[in-house]
């Protein structure tokens, strides 16, 4: 059963368009751009990159809160690209989202029942039913005891308990997948181990697929069996998280790897290698391999003219790099 | 006799809000040699912001309570009257806040905004100040010619870098760095740290480095203070910090690390930060501690473990008297 795929995506692209004036098109900004994986029920999976790497839209694409550009989304055995509304419904309640800031994403005029009861109503969960799930999943994540929080309003929680209300209510559903997108970033250190600690148990107890979205790689081997790594709209490489770990192949993910501290006093004396510039704009993306004008392992004629294809370069370690062609 | 840089002594800070009066920095004392960095490390709500506004007396208006003193090279800071302050700041000891980037004036070009302290505190004339500004803009890694530029044609780290260059730029002797890098992409943290490692040697500046995250902490700081309700819990070098943190709250929170390229099982730490209104009477740490014991009840002193570390801790005082 382990073995069994719940998401399939295949050439997914998300462009979201410019307009100049009200009429003219300007463009497209290419957030994502032909993203292909499989996710296995039960798996974890780290996507990890930079802010503007499209990770978040990928993330809001597969859930279906942006309308796909090109490619299709398969869940469950189901194509879900291009779902009517009806059925689209049917699909939030197989997924859950727990957003970066758990403030922003709880309504600050609603009680903790109301902000988990508000989709058991629209997903028509009887009455007597409702106020039981509210009440299990509040102990599963461990806003105990469930009557001293039950009445309460966000603004009254810490931010360690806001996050576990926002995944409280992602789980209410009962959902095969969640997205978690940057789901610790807000919080302090003592208090992310905590919440990823939560999500992992959630997670095994519930056989969840769980796509953890993040910039910081040094969470990812406490939580995913896999990372992709994105980087200007594509995922440039795949790989189990201990492999890439210790075996990362592309050079960005060379650098995303290198530049992380562990603490060190040593770390003061040394300066790092950080790749030159900046990421590619996603209008006008860079022709051929998006990383070459950083790289430099770049070799004109190849990188700058085509698109590297995904290289399966090792047993399950895919890169999209020339280096490996 | 030693010279420090910095002396803060008895500082406090309360500030009055509608809740209570909020202890925001609580008796801390610490010094800051001359070309050494201060790693202030501590999460939100510790105070560590606070402490760093203390310094360069940039407080809100609710302010209750603001007493101690602060010698910046023997001066009494804590003296000099608000209008003299303003000769301070800049001159003496500048600031980069935290998302300083998006505090730049997006209408006036960027070598005019880096040149600008020079002009108000040091009355250098324009065409002067523009050339050091190009100058001090290379120096933090901006090619002199994005002087001309405005700052929605720089990306965000190359704005957090012209404000680093209009903290430098009046030659203080004092630079304290907000979470220059939190809101930035790990790679851009990472070369504005290469940048500023090169800036510390080559000048051989003070800075104080305010920050959450430990492990960037160790980026660039020679010395550690740990910040906890208010108060400084531990305050030790780079070396004993790092290898062995000593205070139980230091030792939990460096074990609330993820690190990348060693095995480790990570812990968190149970509860919350109590409240600064009202804090506890003895330890601030003592609910959350696991080595608590009847003594925590009173408040510990900072004890000096090996000649070397201060430990607010009272598990260190048979230790500290030797």
């Amino acid at each position: 059963m382990s073995e069994q795929i719940l998401l399939s995506v295949r050439e997914l692209c998300k462009y979201f368009e410019l307009r100049k004036g009200l009429f003219a098109k300007a463009g497209y900004v290419k957030a994502v751009d032909g993203v292909s994986f499989d996710l296995k029920k039960g798996d974890a999976v780290s996507l990890v990159g930079e802010s503007g790497s499209g990770k978040t839209t990928l993330g809001k694409t597969i859930l279906r809160l942006y309308e796909p550009t090109k490619g299709t989304i398969i869940f469950d055995g189901r194509d879900i690209t291009n779902l009517g509304s009806r059925q689209l419904l049917e699909y939030r309640r197989e997924t859950g989202l727990v957003q970066q800031d758990p403030y922003g994403a709880l309504p600050p005029f609603m009680t903790i029942r109301r902000v988990l009861e508000e989709p058991l109503v629209i997903h028509k969960i009887p009455k007597a039913e409702r106020i039981k799930r509210i009440y299990s999943v509040l102990e599963e994540v461990r806003l105990t005891p469930v009557e001293d929080f039950i009445g309460k309003y966000p603004h009254m929680l810490s931010g360690g308990q806001q996050q576990r209300l926002v995944i409280a209510r992602a789980m209410i559903l009962n959902p095969k997948l969640i997205v978690a997108d940057e789901p610790v970033s807000m919080l302090d250190a003592s208090v992310r181990i905590e919440i990823l600690t939560l999500l992992k148990e959630l997670q095994k107890k519930h056989g969840l697929s769980v796509i953890y979205i993040t910039h910081d790689l040094s969470t990812t081997r406490y939580f995913s069996e896999w990372i992709y790594i994105m980087y200007a709209g594509k995922i440039v490489e795949k790989a189990p998280t201990k492999v890439l770990l210790k075996n990362p192949l592309h050079q960005y993910s060379q650098a995303l790897l290198n530049i992380i501290p562990d603490p060190d006093a040593e770390n003061r004396f040394k300066i790092k290698d950080v790749p030159p510039g900046e990421p590619p704009s996603l209008v006008n993306p860079p022709e051929g391999c998006r990383f070459h004008p950083r790289c430099t392992y770049f070799k004109d004629g190849v990188c700058n003219k085509k698109d590297p294809e995904e290289i399966e370069a090792e047993k399950d370690h895919f890169v999209r790099c020339w280096l490996y062609g | 006799m030693a010279e420090h840089l910095l002396e803060v002594k008895d500082l406090y800070t309360y500030f009055k809000t509608r809740k209570g009066v909020v202890r925001a920095v609580d008796n801390v004392s610490f010094t800051v040699e001359k070309g050494e960095t201060l790693a202030v490390i501590g999460e939100s709500g510790c105070g560590k912001s606070s402490l760093a506004k203390s310094i360069i007396r940039l407080l809100p208006r609710n302010v209750h309570t603001y007493k101690g003193e602060i010698y910046l090279e023997n001066e009494d800071l804590m003296k000099i009257e608000e209008n003299k302050m303003n000769e301070v700041r800049w001159a003496k000891i500048s600031m980069v806040s935290q998302a300083a980037q998006n505090s730049l004036n997006p209408v006036i070009k960027v070598g005019q905004q880096v040149a600008e302290p020079l002009i108000i505190h040091e009355g250098i004339d324009k065409k002067t100040a523009l050339e050091r500004a190009r100058k001090t803009l290379s120096m933090v890694g901006i090619p002199e010619a994005f002087a001309e530029r405005y700052p929605f044609e720089l990306s965000g780290g190359m704005k957090q870098r012209a404000i680093i260059a209009m903290a430098l730029i009046t030659d203080p002797d004092l630079i304290i760095l907000d979470e220059p890098t939190s809101a930035l992409d790990v790679l851009t943290q990472a070369s504005i740290m290469n940048m500023l490692k090169t800036i510390k040697k080559k000048t051989g500046k003070t800075f104080m480095f305010i920050t959450h995250d430990i492990a960037v902490s160790s980026e660039l700081a020679d010395k550690v203070a740990v910040m906890y309700a208010g108060q400084i819990v531990e305050l030790a070098s780079a070396e004993e910090f790092y290898n062995k943190p000593l205070h139980p709250y230091s030792i939990k929170l460096m074990a609330s690390v993820p690190t990348l390229r060693t095995d480790k099982k990570l812990e968190f730490i149970p509860g919350a930060p109590p409240s600064l209104i009202d804090p506890p009477k003895g330890c601030r740490f003592a609910e959350r501690c696991p080595w608590k014991f009847e003594e925590c009840r009173n408040e510990p002193p900072l004890f000096l473990v090996d000649n070397r570390s201060f430990v607010k801790c009272w598990l260190y005082e048979s230790k500290g008297r030797s």
